[in-house]
């Protein structure tokens, strides 16, 4: 056997093509974890998946037809983070509704906190495969809202069960939780 | 032949000045796979001895010997150590060693990339640690203490371990795909003239499908930890409700990382084990193409099936009923390597010498690892057991015998290789024995305690749960004594010995078995032929 | 081979002799809600199945060990693959099956026992809201208008070995949450700052509780008693002190607790602090 160095001629390139190749396949990947976050909003927006509901204003359709024949509960939560200086309470706890008609129904804001206060108000409905049924005309979480010292305001929140929403469900709930506003929305 | 053989040997002293400055240098796959089997070792008794003070505080009901804030960043850095600092750099190690001489090659394809890889471990784990031993001193908050997990938003509100965690990882991820992309290219381009891809040894097949699965998850990990530190520190919301995120979607990054990582952790002990089964059978490795599809198998559904970690997050129904089914549908290929395992032993003509008994002890108890498996998969049964002791002995069944003593099978069956010595065979055998006992005497009152409703990650705990916690503590005490004696077999063995042959085990087939014991600095210059 | 025999039979021997010897838990708690009963079912089921082909495999080899062992003179075979069709049909067998276990023994309960768990078809009678933060939980009643907290009562002595510890250590609270037997109660989650996880064993049900989020679960406790749980997902130095304790009693009961609860202002203000428990050193 003698000592020959072995490589052959092309070798060492053919190696160094393959291994920029596979770097490109990590590099895809990493993209691929950052379109995670895009994705999964999309997932979740077009699944109602993790309770996610319309984020801007849905129009309100006057042709929807109004299911007569069932009724939904709709209940209504509130929830304040720790540090937030707003009470926020609906008016009534639970509702029961017809799907397919619009159905108007208030939160009631008391700022005191002592000072003027931005706030952001994030929907969540459960169960989660009701979410994408859950459509909102108008409501207060769709923008930051800012309360001057001890205001106390009342916000309405108009919305319609769409009438595809699967008919083993029986009971919707929604709840706000109100943060304090982020600088900037990402 | 002689002279080239002291050629070679003087050829290794003769390019390098001394002693350290030739470690940090080398390209040498034999040097570099030496230097990550060290750290790997080192980085398993430092995970250890975190995880015996755990197991010494869980001793008994009440707060003996640490705060909950030190347990937490005990427990955090025992999980990312032992995957990131031990299991992966031992497979790396292992790799890296054997892969040329398997595939009949003179080194690994990118030899100044595979230096590289290897030279960003010791600072990364400086990194992971560094945090802890300055807790200690009261400077800072201490090490990363989320869990490895991290789950957000508890890491976005932790201390800045944290952050050290992030860059630590960040860095053991570079290491890794820089390995896995050497591994890749050497499988590839680098086998022996004749050695078609369904003719290469079943090690091999077990790093091809390991290297590929690392070059997709970790980049995938590193997006999302990077997502970590810029909600902690540049006002972003990924994980943050407030801002239109959501703590959920860091699961989904992690998990999706984290699954395959398990299977990372296997694929290579099922390239390495069939080896040994084979060699101490005297007998050719049962189902070859069977084995490869099957690992094949699981590499690819370990893709799909992360979500079975989150089904108490909320899913829904159809969540999770799909991964419950693709969960599940991984015990058909894993089932099938099993099967070829043991009829490889069948009507063999067996001799149990250290190798051989680690091997069927990985196969006995990683076995039972995966049979606790499928009833986490039931997605109505799992609340019952998700974050409770039953998971963590689950996971250890599945884990240690896999990564540890599957690892130690393949290290005492080349270590000859190696080292030109054949280790000590009673105190092999005494290693396993103590391995077994204190294996199962650490872990099956686990399943027991979490039957019995006791949650993980806790450093005090109800009193009815205390019994089987003190017996589980005495078998984690026993196990880390065997690791002990593991190094000192190590060590006796690199000094001394019985002579080993180029064959040094009679039933020993492959390419490496043809070269000297110990092999030579540099082997299979020229690439031997392969019919 | 006597060696390894002789240990594996002394070790069984010493493990069953400590199970025998143990009032101690090493099982499911009682069931007390439909999905606790199917769980257990399953999960029964499962051990028995498991260690049956564990141990079945395990003996294949252990045989094995013995009778092909070279010192005993056993020559080595040399096949590799099954040859005839009888060979394929008994290769095959263990993997059919596999699949029958795993898609029908198993899979069919599994499939009805994650739609009864996610049953929302049937209406509750009583909504709960639990809400987690770092290191108690807080229990609301959104009907009614009742709200409290829910606080670790073991004192911090018993912690510190400074006190012999009581026989609830660690699973016993200031204000319990009281449930009507019975009755089926849906239970929303959600958390003050990171995930928590409410789990009750006896209830076979337990779900994160995620931060600006809803969960939701249900449960109908068919037995009064007092049932004890913890949190379930790591959330800080405290996640061991945040047990759950459910008190569940009689309609008549439950009622008379409930106007309790209305009648002093019970109804904090959600802009109260809510701060951790023990004095961590």
């Amino acid at each position: 056997m003698s000592e020959v160095e072995n490589s052959s001629s092309g070798r060492p390139a053919a190696n160094r093509r393959l291994a920029f190749r596979l770097a490109l396949v990590s590099l895809f990947f990493t993209g691929f974890g950052f379109a995670m976050v895009p994705l999964y909003d999309v997932i979740c927006r077009m699944t109602g998946l993790n309770g996610r509901t319309n984020a801007v204003a849905m129009p309100a359709n006057k042709n929807t037809q109004v299911d007569t024949s069932r009724w939904v509960t709709v209940e209504f939560l509130s929830h304040s983070m720790p540090g937030v200086g707003l009470v926020l309470r609906p008016e009534q706890f639970s509702m029961r509704v017809h799907p397919g008609a619009i159905v108007h129904t208030n939160y009631v804001v008391k700022n005191e906190s002592g000072e003027v206060f931005v706030g952001q108000a994030i929907p969540s409905v459960t169960p989660a495969t009701a979410a994408q049924h859950f459509q909102k005309i108008e409501c207060f979480c769709f923008s930051q809202q800012t309360f001057a010292k001890d205001e106390v305001r009342t916000m309405p929140v108009v919305f319609v069960v769409n009438p595809e929403l699967g008919s083993d469900l029986g009971t919707i709930t929604l709840s706000y939780t109100f943060f304090e506003a982020v600088k900037a929305r990402v | 032949m002689a002279n080239e053989m002291a050629d070679d040997a003087s050829h290794g002293a003769a390019h390098y000045q001394g002693g350290m400055l030739r470690w940090i240098q080398t390209t040498n796959h034999k040097d570099i796979g030496l230097m990550y089997l060290i750290f790997a070792i080192t980085m398993l008794m430092i995970g250890g001895a975190m995880i015996l003070v755990v197991r010494l505080e869980l001793f008994q009901p009440g707060l003996q010997f640490v705060q909950p804030e030190l347990f937490n960043q005990l427990i955090t850095l025992h999980g990312l150590i032992m995957v990131f600092g031990f299991a992966m750099p031992a497979a790396t190690g292992l790799g890296n060693y054997m892969l040329p001489m398997i595939l009949g090659a003179p080194d690994m394809a990118l030899p100044r990339l595979n230096n590289w890889g290897f030279w960003i471990l010791p600072p990364a784990a400086l990194m992971l640690v560094l945090p802890f031993f300055l807790g200690l001193m009261g400077i800072g908050p201490g090490a990363v203490d989320t869990g490895w997990t991290m789950y957000a938003p508890l890491s976005v509100q932790s201390g800045w371990g944290m952050d050290f965690a992030i860059f630590a990882v960040h860095m053991l991820g570079v290491s890794s795909i820089l390995g896995s992309i050497n591994v890749i290219v050497t499988i590839l381009n680098m086998r022996a003239p004749g050695m078609t891809l369904m003719k290469m040894p079943l090690f091999a097949h077990g790093f091809l499908m390991t290297a590929i699965l690392l070059i997709t998850i970790m980049p995938v990990l590193a997006g999302g930890v990077t997502m970590v530190l810029l909600d902690r520190h540049f006002g972003t919301h990924f994980f943050n409700a407030a801002g239109g995120g959501d703590p959920v979607l860091w699961q989904h990054i992690f998990w999706f990382m984290g699954h395959p990582e398990v299977y990372v952790l296997l694929l290579p002990i099922t390239g390495a084990v069939p080896h040994v089964l084979s060699a101490f059978s005297r007998k050719p490795t049962y189902g070859y193409r069977a084995q490869v599809y099957g690992m094949w198998g699981i590499a690819i559904l370990s893709v799909v099936v992360w979500a079975h970690h989150m089904f108490t997050s909320g899913m829904s129904t159809g969540s999770q009923l799909y991964f419950m089914y693709s969960t599940m549908l991984i015990s058909l290929p894993l089932a099938v390597l099993f099967f070829c395992w043991i009829a490889t032993l069948w009507r063999g003509s067996l001799t149990f010498e250290t190798p051989m008994l680690f091997a069927i002890g990985f196969i006995v108890l990683f076995g039972w690892g995966g049979l606790t498996g499928l009833v986490l998969a039931d997605a109505a049964a799992d609340p019952q057991y998700h974050n409770a002791y039953f998971l963590v002995a689950h996971f250890h069944y599945a884990l240690y015998p896999t990564t540890v003593m599957g690892a130690m099978a393949a290290i005492y069956y080349w270590l000859p290789k190696w080292t030109g010595h054949m280790i000590d065979e009673r105190l092999g055998k005494l290693h396993f024995w103590i391995v077994i006992i204190g294996f199962n005497l650490t872990f099956i009152p686990q399943f027991l305690v979490g039957l019995a409703g006791m949650p993980r990650r806790i450093p005090d705990y109800p009193l009815m749960f205390t019994e089987w916690n003190q017996l589980s503590t005495i078998g984690a005490f026993i196990l880390g004594l065997s690791h002990l004696i593991f190094i000192y077999n190590l060590v006796m063995c690199f000094r001394g010995g019985k002579k080993a042959e180029a064959k040094a085990w009679e039933g020993a087939e492959g390419l490496e078995w043809t070269l000297p014991s110990p092999a030579p600095y540099h082997s299979f210059e020229t690439q031997p032929i392969i019919k | 081979m006597s060696g390894l025999f002789r240990v594996c039979v002394g070790a069984a021997a010493g493990l069953g002799a400590t199970a025998a010897l143990a009032a101690y838990g090493w099982q499911f708690p009682t069931p007390v809600t439909p999905i606790a009963h199917e769980t257990l079912h399953v999960h029964n089921l499962f051990i028995v199945i498991a260690l049956t082909l564990f141990f079945t495999v395990l003996g294949i080899m252990l045989y094995s060990f013995w009778a092909h062992r070279k010192s005993r003179g056993h020559q080595a075979a040399d096949f590799v693959a099954p040859k005839s069709r009888k060979q394929w049909f008994w290769v095959l067998l263990p993997f059919a099956g596999l699949l029958i276990l795993d898609y029908g023994v198993f899979g069919i309960p599994a499939y009805h026992a994650v739609l009864m768990y996610e049953d929302s078809k049937t209406n509750a009678d009583l909504v709960v809201k639990v809400t987690a933060s770092q290191w108690l939980w807080q229990y609301e009643f959104p009907a009614e208008g009742v709200k409290f907290t829910s606080r670790l009562a073991t004192p911090r002595e018993q912690i510190d070995n400074e006190q012999p510890k009581g026989e609830n250590y660690l699973l016993e609270v200031d204000n319990p949450l009281v449930l009507p037997v019975g009755k089926k109660i849906r239970f929303i989650t959600t958390s003050n700052d990171v995930i928590h996880s409410w789990w009750v064993p006896a209830f076979g049900v337990k779900r994160d509780a995620v931060p600006g989020f809803l969960r939701e679960f249900w449960a109908t406790v068919d037995k009064t008693g007092t049932y004890r749980g913890q949190c379930s997902e790591l959330c800080g130095k405290e996640h061991a002190y945040m047990p759950i304790v459910v008190n569940v009693v009689s309609q008549e009961e439950f009622k008379t607790w409930l106007a309790g609860k209305k009648a002093p202002a019970a109804v904090l203000s959600s802009a109260n602090q809510v701060t951790g428990v023990a004095n961590g050193k």
